[in-house]
């Protein structure tokens, strides 16, 4: 097999891991910051519901969570699904773990942001959704970008989990023709691809950082 | 004309009682000073006439607008319009400035109108810029909070809360965060306001600044007004043994 063929064999892949990872940030990224919410919510039991679905999603593989995903509607209710699921299942099962994840780093930036702004935003006569939104959530955004950068770049590494249900993004198609052609080169071009890949997350990441950097 | 009506305020943080019926009445164009040691309740005091702490007995009232009153042994306070409108009528100074660091000096100054009074951006923009040059900081509108001096984000704070036009301002110990060199231009200016008859309520540990400006100091101790009267007397002759205490310790300190 040529490498040229490889690579047109192998973009499908990386298309479908770049689908992965940009549905993953759309859902996880606002749904983050509702589970954060939850989390701090003073109903104790929404609360402790929360903390326990965090401590699953960190607590266990996420290999394992997908599979839970795409397997648990069959094996635990019956319910057959269609072709059409095993994507749904990746997305779905990264949304759900990324989503704590995200949660926890909003959590630690909404709470670092002092009572004064809030104070001070209460007593010029801001509405609490205007202050959250125009005064709070501009300055936890700006705190927590280095974290949810790091978040970024390991997702781009995590799509690969994907291959574990079998959904034929970058990296299981480069097991596929690896041993299908008994060569290493479709994983020397998946680490090129997934180096390539985090190395633009990184950079627009960077320069996120840099627009915000206008103030302290 | 009264602007501010408190009577009978009771306030406690965790089963310890902060502050004990305490009453405090604000004219308009007075400029009342509190001073007292740390712990008294003094700012307590200040943080529940702007209705950061909720108080747990007694009634407030500004220019006749009820904003909590006492009903059957429970407060309650008026409704979120009320208590809204009644948020107009005064502004707050806090300690450590609070301005909107990723707010620009004259975005800090102008959203709250136009966002919260819903007055027009050119009059407030102009009398944003006005209220900058009273404050002597003309050209600094485009700087950012984090590139400015204590003493100059306290002068921005102190134009935040003018720009919205508060008829009673209040001040929550608004040198205690600066250096002595910027204290005194805080103070310049709030002095400035007192000469063109602001009402305000200012809690300072500054007493030769208290005794200059204000027409009448509150002296407190362990919660409640241990006296209160004409800035001289009180600073340079206080009758109780209470305050006579707490000005040697701050005269014993100095010397």
């Amino acid at each position: 097999m040529s490498l040229q063929t490889m690579i047109s064999t192998l973009s499908s892949g990386m298309l479908k891991s770049i689908l992965v990872y940009v549905c993953t940030l759309v859902g996880a990224l606002p749904l983050g910051l509702f589970v954060a919410f939850g989390r701090m919510s003073r109903i104790k039991p929404v609360q402790l519901i929360i903390k326990f679905y965090i401590s699953v999603m960190r607590g266990t593989p996420l290999m394992l969570q997908l599979m839970v995903v795409f397997f648990g509607p069959f094996f635990l209710f019956g319910i057959r699904t269609g072709s059409s699921y095993r994507f749904a299942a990746v997305i779905i099962g990264f949304v759900l773990n990324y989503a704590a994840y995200f949660a926890e780093i909003y959590r630690g930036g909404i709470e670092s942001i002092s009572r004064g702004q809030y104070e001070a935003a209460q007593v010029l006569g801001y509405s609490k959704a205007h202050t959250f939104v125009y005064i709070i959530l501009p300055q936890v955004v700006k705190r927590i970008l280095p974290a949810v950068t790091n978040e970024m770049i390991t997702l781009v590494k995590d799509t690969s989990l994907a291959f574990a249900i079998s959904y034929a993004e970058m990296f299981t198609m480069a097991k596929q023709i690896a041993s299908s052609h008994s060569t290493l080169m479709p994983f020397v071009v998946a680490g090129i691809f997934y180096y390539i890949f985090n190395f633009i997350v990184a950079f627009l990441m960077e320069r996120c950082e840099k627009r915000l950097s206008y103030y302290r | 004309m009264n602007l501010l009506e408190m009577k009978n305020i009771r306030k406690s943080f965790d089963g310890v009682e902060v502050l004990k019926d305490i009453s405090l009445s604000v004219d308009e164009g007075e400029v009342i000073a509190i001073i007292g040691p740390s712990g008294s309740g003094k700012s307590t005091l200040l943080r529940c006439a702007v209705f950061l702490e909720t108080i747990d007995g007694g009634s407030i009232s500004y220019i006749g607008d009820e904003a909590a009153a006492e009903y059957n042994g429970a407060v309650r306070y008026a409704s979120a319009e009320t208590l809204h409108r009644v948020r107009g009528y005064f502004g707050l100074v806090f300690q450590n400035f609070n301005l909107f660091p990723h707010y620009s000096v004259i975005k800090n100054l102008t959203d709250a109108p136009i966002k919260v009074q819903k007055r027009p951006r050119d009059e407030v923009f102009e009398k944003a810029r006005a209220l900058l040059k009273r404050m002597g900081l003309e050209g600094r509108e485009n700087a950012y909070p984090h590139q400015l001096s204590g003493g100059q984000q306290q002068r921005v704070a102190i134009a935040r809360a003018l720009a919205l036009e508060p008829r009673i301002l209040f001040f929550d110990e608004p040198t205690s965060a600066l250096d002595p060199e910027l204290t005194s231009e805080v103070l310049k200016v709030i002095r400035q306001l007192a000469e063109e008859k602001m009402t305000m309520v200012i809690v300072t540990h500054e007493m030769e600044f208290a005794r200059m400006v204000a027409d009448r100091v509150i002296f407190m101790d362990g919660g409640v007004i241990v006296e209160q009267g004409d800035p001289d007397q009180i600073i340079k002759d206080p009758r109780h043994a209470r305050t006579k205490a707490f000005l040697n310790k701050l005269d014993g300190g100095l010397g």
